[in-house]
């Protein structure tokens, strides 16, 4: 069962799948075709990376122009995005001097930073950054002499947070306005893996010609990317996250012993069920190349019965699409209010989340911003 | 996209049936707009200022820039009205009267966060003679009132909230749409048009009572001319003031600029060159008046630099 590769059948995304690709063929796309991609695109988040691999292909003038100054304005975006953050991560570090911890980039920082394929066209609205638990106080002090403070009053967010979450409460630098988010584990404390972040720590490689400056080893920067992805109850960005996963998977191929290296690693940090299900929609979606056999040897991590892959693909094949009409069917909105739901229970026990999901309900009838 | 007429040729069932189905595709320089919405007062709207715009290919048959909705909420107590685009909704509900108001906020929106091939100001921009004045001004200086003024008195309107600059070259790319008047504004531009098309009037909108004017069909007939900068003029309304004009220094124009521009920051260095450089071929005013009589007389008299 879990050797069956499962591949969406629907022409839905074909397009956006083929530019999203190996082989972007922009050149075979009609304007009508255009104008869906470009919708799909731009709600998915990823219309910056299709421009991005047109041009790394060559096939930049192949894109008809209409749709072409939609791309080249997205890529514009994620290109200043990009330059702001290795600004931006050159002041954390400087700001982190203090404390003698490097800063430790996670998600889209690092990809840009490390300069790999999946930073291509990459939109960055804030910095990831992954530190020791035990010196959480140390580098939020530092943090707030250097100008990040925290925007978020709200008692009960801030307890949520700091409580329940791996992370703490998204900073602001309060002149530049940019976002840091402090995390000090891979999944929330009461997930049901607790991957050791000393062990992430330890293996984190050093940037050459960025004193102060890491990233993740290979294999645990794809676990970090999964554990990430699935334990998300908000899948706004759920199609960018398996987009940034195939990047990843495609480039790390090359390393050798990555394979192995990454089944090994995922049982140790007991992480295996994520990358499960990481490879499996990877591949069922992108075409993501997986070796013979990775899925199945990290199928004991999940429910076997046939049923329940079924319900899992019936959930997640709706829900890590874009969030658009056009790739969505009658059973979407259930799928993905289940997977909200169920991304909660991963965070939170029952008798926690219950009382939690209803304060949220309810502030959700409050106004947002007014034009 | 000739073949496809003119907005004004669909028959009010016919729009009302685009509006609630697959979309009205309508050509709105320089963009192509596709917009659905079940509430009249958007059909109202669209019907009476964008009659002279040519209508964009079926659905399916071509490319449109937006795919917006206009969606109605809540419709048992106080009407609401959502903008979206593609899904996303960007804006906190509104009362369903505003429902026209939202279509065009929303435009702006789309511009300014989606179409960084422009450098996107926060300023009306009018042309004259093949030279454009770029009015850039906080809420409540005046600037529609002048705007629309300038417009009736025969100068050729490229926008009056968005004046999008073409990077490489300086020049601005006229996106000619319904000119919002407020408030007391909208009587004093009736009074000196009395033949001026105005969409529906929203009262008790954040901005107070808000309605469009239409835009002259001159200048949305040659939305395809570009405009060169050759006055930058910022201008204040006060109340019983003597027309009052100060010439500005070169340097705070530019930082003014850089204050009004949505997305100057996305075109980094190049986007600050871009603003330098059309300052610099431009004079640049402050201008303070209380007679709109006067204040238009002054710009008859503008010369290029």
């Amino acid at each position: 069962m879990t050797n069956e590769v499962f591949r969406l059948q629907d022409n839905a995304m074909q397009s956006l799948l083929n530019l999203l690709g190996p082989a972007p063929q922009p050149q075979r796309l009609s304007l009508a075709e255009w104008d869906l991609v470009v919708r799909q695109a731009r709600r998915a988040n990823v219309l910056a990376r299709i421009a991005a691999l047109a041009q790394a292909h060559g096939a930049w003038d192949a894109v008809a122009p209409a749709p072409r100054r939609h791309l080249a304005s997205a890529l514009a975006l994620a290109t200043r995005q990009q330059r702001e953050l290795c600004f931006e991560v050159a002041q954390i570090a400087r700001a982190l001097q203090p404390t003698g911890l490097p800063v430790v980039l996670l998600k889209g920082g690092a990809y840009a930073l490390a300069g790999l394929q999946a930073s291509l066209g990459r939109m960055v609205s804030d910095v990831d950054i992954l530190v020791p638990r035990e010196r959480l106080a140390d580098v939020e002090t530092a943090l707030m002499m250097a100008g990040w403070v925290h925007t978020n009053h709200d008692d009960y967010d801030q307890r949520y947070y700091r409580t329940w979450m791996h992370e703490l409460p998204p900073m602001r630098h309060l002149q530049r306005g940019t976002v840091l988010d402090v995390h000090h584990a891979l999944v929330p404390a009461t997930a049901r893996a607790r991957p050791s972040t000393q062990r992430l720590l330890q293996a984190a490689l050093a940037l050459p010609g960025q004193s102060g400056v890491r990233v993740l080893a290979p294999h645990d920067m794809v676990l970090h990317s999964a554990a990430h992805l699935f334990h998300e109850s908000d899948f706004a960005h759920g199609f960018r996250g398996v987009v940034d996963i195939d990047a990843l998977l495609r480039e790390f191929a090359a390393v050798p012993g990555f394979w192995p290296d990454l089944l090994e690693r995922a049982a140790v940090l007991g992480l295996q069920w994520p990358l499960h299900h990481a490879l499996r929609y990877a591949q069922a979606i992108m075409n993501t190349p997986v070796p013979p056999g990775a899925v199945a040897a990290l199928a004991p991590s999940v429910g076997q019965q046939a049923w329940l892959h079924r319900l899992r693909d019936a959930l997640y094949l709706r829900t890590l699409r874009p969030d658009h009409a056009s790739t969505a069917d009658a059973w979407t909105p259930l799928a993905r209010g289940l997977l909200y739901v169920y991304g909660h229970h991963l965070r939170m026990p029952l008798h926690l989340l219950l009382p939690h999901l209803l304060r949220k309900a309810l502030r959700g009838l409050l106004p947002k911003e007014k034009p | 996209m000739s073949t496809q007429g003119l907005l004004s040729s669909l028959s009010r069932p016919q729009l009302d049936r685009l509006l609630c189905g697959d979309g009205l595709g309508i050509v709105i320089p320089p963009l192509v707009v596709r917009v659905r919405s079940p509430i009249s007062v958007v059909a109202d709207g669209i019907e009476r200022l964008y009659a002279d715009h040519p209508l964009a290919p079926q659905e399916g048959a071509g490319f449109c820039d937006f795919h917006v909705a206009v969606q109605a909420r809540r419709p048992w107590f106080r009407p609401l009205c959502v903008f979206a685009l593609d899904g996303r909704q960007p804006f906190t509900p509104l009362a369903q009267g505003e429902a026209f108001a939202l279509f065009e906020w929303g435009l702006n929106w789309c511009v300014t966060s989606h179409c960084h091939q422009w450098i996107s100001l926060h300023a009306a921009v009018l042309e004259r003679g093949g030279r454009a004045v770029v009015l850039p001004a906080p809420p409540g200086a005046g600037k529609s009132t002048l705007c629309a003024a300038l417009m009736l008195r025969g100068w050729r309107l490229l926008s009056d909230e968005l004046t999008l600059l073409e990077p490489g070259s300086g020049w601005v790319v006229p996106s000619p749409r319904p000119i919002s008047l407020k408030n007391a504004s909208i009587d004093v531009i009736r009074e000196r048009d009395p033949g001026c098309v105005l969409g529906p009037v929203a009262r008790d909108t954040q901005k107070g009572t808000v309605a469009h004017l239409k835009v002259r069909p001159e200048s949305l007939a040659r939305a395809g001319e570009r405009a060169l900068p050759a006055w930058v003029v910022f201008p204040r309304y006060e109340r019983g003031t003597a027309l009052q004009v100060q010439a500005r220094a070169k340097a705070t124009t530019v930082v003014e600029l850089a204050r009004n521009s949505f997305n100057q920051h996305v075109h980094g260095r190049a986007g600050f060159e871009a603003l330098v450089r059309v300052v610099d071929a431009c004079d640049s005013f402050d201008l303070r008046y209380s007679q709109l009589d006067q204040a238009l007389a002054w710009f008859d008299a503008l010369e290029p630099p």
